[in-house]
């Protein structure tokens, strides 16, 4: 079976997604340790939403095996299982790139659904619940209070009584990611947590991942744009193009890899890159005009061979 | 606010154009009811004839040119302004103190409407069983809401549920109790039917629940409508099993045992007072009140459970809930089932009621019927359900009060025709003006420091 790195949580290997003629990701295979925030990134379309949603089962990959491990030894096939079940039973959760709260429901409401299996247990599946036993009634209580925990580490507990539709969106962005933590994951999937906020509300993402990799035994994967989220917090990067792996390593390490340099801007010249390398990642958080510069350059930077430099610099160290 | 509508002023008429819309106007009306109104056939002696009415078209484009001109001279000539938009009060409106307790004062009016009744000016008889006829309605509604407002799913079938309960009560009361318990357990029929009529009920719901878990919107709303219409053929069809569309003549429900007619061992000996047709309804009244306030109370409760919040969020944002560990396929189960269930208590009910069931009681129009009264009451809300019940039903009565509109509509119309006309044309002004229905505003289920309602504008209504 799987060859486990010793403080790792979750191991994709050789993961396919096929959509047809289309293959989003091949052959993909990284990891992600416990208690670390580990980064997705790779200009668009280069499958990392895909991979996430393999991941929390979402979709099933073609080929391939995702493998989770909890710190007792259970594992679990994520692959095989549906993707309710995995956050319930292998305790994965996620947000979405477009917000996904329950608007018309209030802020505190939405963390309790959050703990809907834990209370639907304490409810004795509705019966109990229904005829107001004493069990239920503090199992509720417990769940107010973990809700009110994370709402004071948010800043929100004020808000608490207001429906979620009418936070501001760094709040919402934010208060989906606490959302995710009341369900007690192993792993947390963040798809562009930062997307849409300004630097000071980026700033307070970046506060609150670090606390929950602080406090909680939870290991982080996120997609990230935004640069200086993803080079600030992230302690382990991996590199995505056109669905395959071009880097894996330190942030400092993937900052100066040609391929992924060659990836994000299209340089042909694998010296011309190297010289550039330094200003380059400033320009990709800097810039969003990068992007479109890359694809029109995309076809020449494709007949480079791709697997070269991510031989070179593969393999985390 | 006030002044700035003050400042609205007239435009001067500008009479050319005036008179050109006026004159295109009767041009287009004549266009329009030439070939609608002027030509009459009539079949005389055999012969297909046609008259024409030209008098009855000038009359009509007299009447459309005139309106015409009284909205270019009194209503469109104001100045538009741009009202400021609303201010959002947080302090609590005239409304929303009433609201805190129009809940226990109508509940305190059901409570004693029997004692009442003889107040109204029609019999206390008729009031009594328009009361009952209310009250079904309301647990219908209350019950569809947690399908349709709570789940979020819409389903066009609701009165198939209402068939089971009814043929479940009517076949098990007639045949099967009979058979397996001797008749002497006639009089308890409707006491043992009533827990099991929505037992089968709920499997129907699920039943029905199972096809249709992947379906949304549209699709959901077909499937639904046509397993309404699949139990009433088969009611229809069956004969063998449910005596087709002649119908079941069930046994009347009982005080405990007690039947409520004129003989010794009936309700009125046993208790020693004289018999009296209305202590049936009496009876029936209070029994439909506390369904109804089953129904109210478990909803109630339900929504402040984890099964009702998941179905809330469901409604929300499906995939959210998946992605929460929420398993969807068995909450929209759960809605399918008690939402049936409530439909069968009340069907059980009815046909106690009724003495007699048949397909015809449970065509597709009593379920559209039904979603009207939730979704005028707007969605989710039950105390909304309440109003919209008794403004439908109540309004379908007072058609048939209205003998007066008889002098004034040519003769051989009966007013009570023209009902369904009637409350159609006040759901099409109703989702003009409030398109969310009479109460838009959502409770939430729990609450930290201060329980403020949710706009409705936030609350999704469901993808289907």
């Amino acid at each position: 079976m799987t060859n486990w790195e010793p403080n790792s949580v979750l191991q994709v290997e050789r993961l396919t997604m096929r959509f047809g003629g289309l293959t989003a990701i091949s052959e993909l295979s990284f990891s992600v340790a416990r208690k670390e925030i580990t980064a997705l990134i790779g200009p668009n379309g280069a499958g990392k939403t895909t991979v996430f949603n393999c991941i929390t089962g979402f979709y099933k990959p073609s080929e391939g095996m995702i493998n989770l491990r909890h710190p007792d030894g259970k594992e679990f096939l994520l692959e095989r299982m549906d993707d309710f079940l995995i956050t319930r039973h292998a305790k994965v959760a996620r947000t979405f790139q477009n917000i996904r709260l329950f608007s018309g429901m209030t802020v505190l409401e939405n963390l309790m659904v959050a703990q809907h299996n834990t209370l639907m247990r304490a409810s004795g599946f509705t019966i109990a619940g229904i005829f107001g036993s004493p069990f239920y009634k503090r199992a509720e209580d417990a769940a107010i209070e973990k809700a009110k925990y994370w709402l004071n580490k948010i800043n929100l507990i004020e808000r608490a009584d207001d429906p979620a539709g009418d936070l501001p969106y760094g709040d919402q962005r934010r208060l989906e990611i606490v959302r995710a933590m009341c369900t007690e994951p192993m792993l947390l999937c963040l798809d562009e947590p930062a997307a849409g906020l300004n630097p000071r509300e980026s700033e307070e993402l970046n506060k609150l991942l670090l606390s929950i990799r602080h406090d909680q035994d939870v290991a982080i994967l996120l997609i990230e744009h935004d640069m200086s989220v993803v080079m600030g917090i992230s302690d382990h990067i991996v590199v995505l193009d056109y669905g395959q792996k071009i880097s894996d390593g330190s942030p400092a390490m993937v900052k100066n890899d040609p391929a992924v340099i060659r990836a994000y801007l299209g340089v042909e010249d694998e010296e011309e890159a190297a010289d550039v390398a330094p200003e380059v990642l400033q320009m990709v958080s800097a810039n969003k005009a990068v992007p479109a510069k890359k694809a029109a350059q995309k076809p020449a930077a494709k007949k480079a061979p791709a697997k070269k430099p991510a031989k070179k610099t593969g393999g985390r160290k | 606010m006030a002044p700035v509508e003050n400042t609205a002023t007239k435009r001067p008429y500008d009479w050319p154009a005036i008179i050109k819309d006026v004159v295109g106007t009767a041009i287009i009306t004549f266009l329009i009811l030439t070939p609608i109104v002027a030509f009459k056939t009539t079949l005389d002696q055999g012969s297909l004839t046609y008259s024409t009415r030209w008098e009855r078209v000038a009359e009509l484009v007299a009447i459309v040119v005139a309106g015409r001109l009284l909205f270019h001279l009194f209503v469109w000539n104001r100045i538009e302004t741009t009202k400021p938009a609303k201010a959002v009060s947080a302090e609590p409106t005239f409304i929303s103190q009433i609201g805190k307790y129009i809940g226990p004062i109508m509940l305190v009016i059901a409570l004693i409407l029997p004692f009442v009744a003889h107040l109204f000016p029609t019999s206390d008889k008729r009031i009594i069983d328009l009361a009952i006829y209310v009250l079904t309605y309301i647990m219908l509604g209350w019950g569809l809401n947690i399908v349709v407002g709570l789940a979020g799913l819409l389903d066009l079938g609701y009165v198939a549920f209402y068939a089971v309960g009814a043929y479940a009560y009517a076949l098990l009361s007639t045949v099967y109790l009979p058979q397996w318990f001797g008749p002497g357990v006639v009089p308890w029929a409707f006491y043992l039917t009533f827990p099991l009529a929505g037992l089968l009920a709920a499997t129907w719901g699920v039943i029905l629940g199972f096809p249709v878990l992947r379906l949304r919107g549209d699709y959901l709303a077909i499937v639904t409508l046509a397993f309404g219409e699949i139990i009433r053929l088969v009611l229809v069809n069956w004969f063998a099993f449910t005596n087709g569309p002649q119908g079941i003549i069930v046994p009347k429900a009982t005080f405990f045992g007690l039947p409520f007619k004129d003989e010794p061992g009936g309700f009125a000996a046993f208790f020693g007072i004289e018999y009296n047709r209305i202590h049936f309804y009496i009876f029936l009244y209070y029994v439909i009140l506390a369904l109804a306030l089953l129904t109210f109370v478990v909803t109630n409760r339900l929504r402040r459970l984890p099964i009702g919040r998941a179905w809330e969020a469901l409604r929300e944002d499906e995939i959210a809930c998946r992605a929460l560990g929420i398993n969807t396929t068995n909450t929209k189960l759960t809605a399918f089932a008690i939402g049936a269930m409530f439909g069968g208590f009340a069907g059980s009910f009815f046909a106690a009621r009724q003495g007699f069931v048949s397909p015809e009681s449970f065509v597709y129009l009593e379920s559209a019927i039904i979603l009207a009264i939730v979704v005028l009451g707007g969605l989710g809300s039950q105390i909304g359900i309440v109003f919209s019940a008794i403004a439908i039903m109540g309004s379908f009565e007072l058609f048939r009060e209205m003998n007066f509109l008889k002098a004034v509509l040519p003769e051989g119309t009966d007013p009570i025709q023209f009902r369904m006309l009637a409350v159609g044309l006040a759901m099409v002004l109703m989702m003009r003006f409030r398109p969310r229905g009479f109460v838009t505003k959502r409770d939430p289920t729990v609450f930290l420091k201060e329980k403020k309602a949710v706009s409705g504008d936030l609350v999704s209504q469901g993808h289907g």
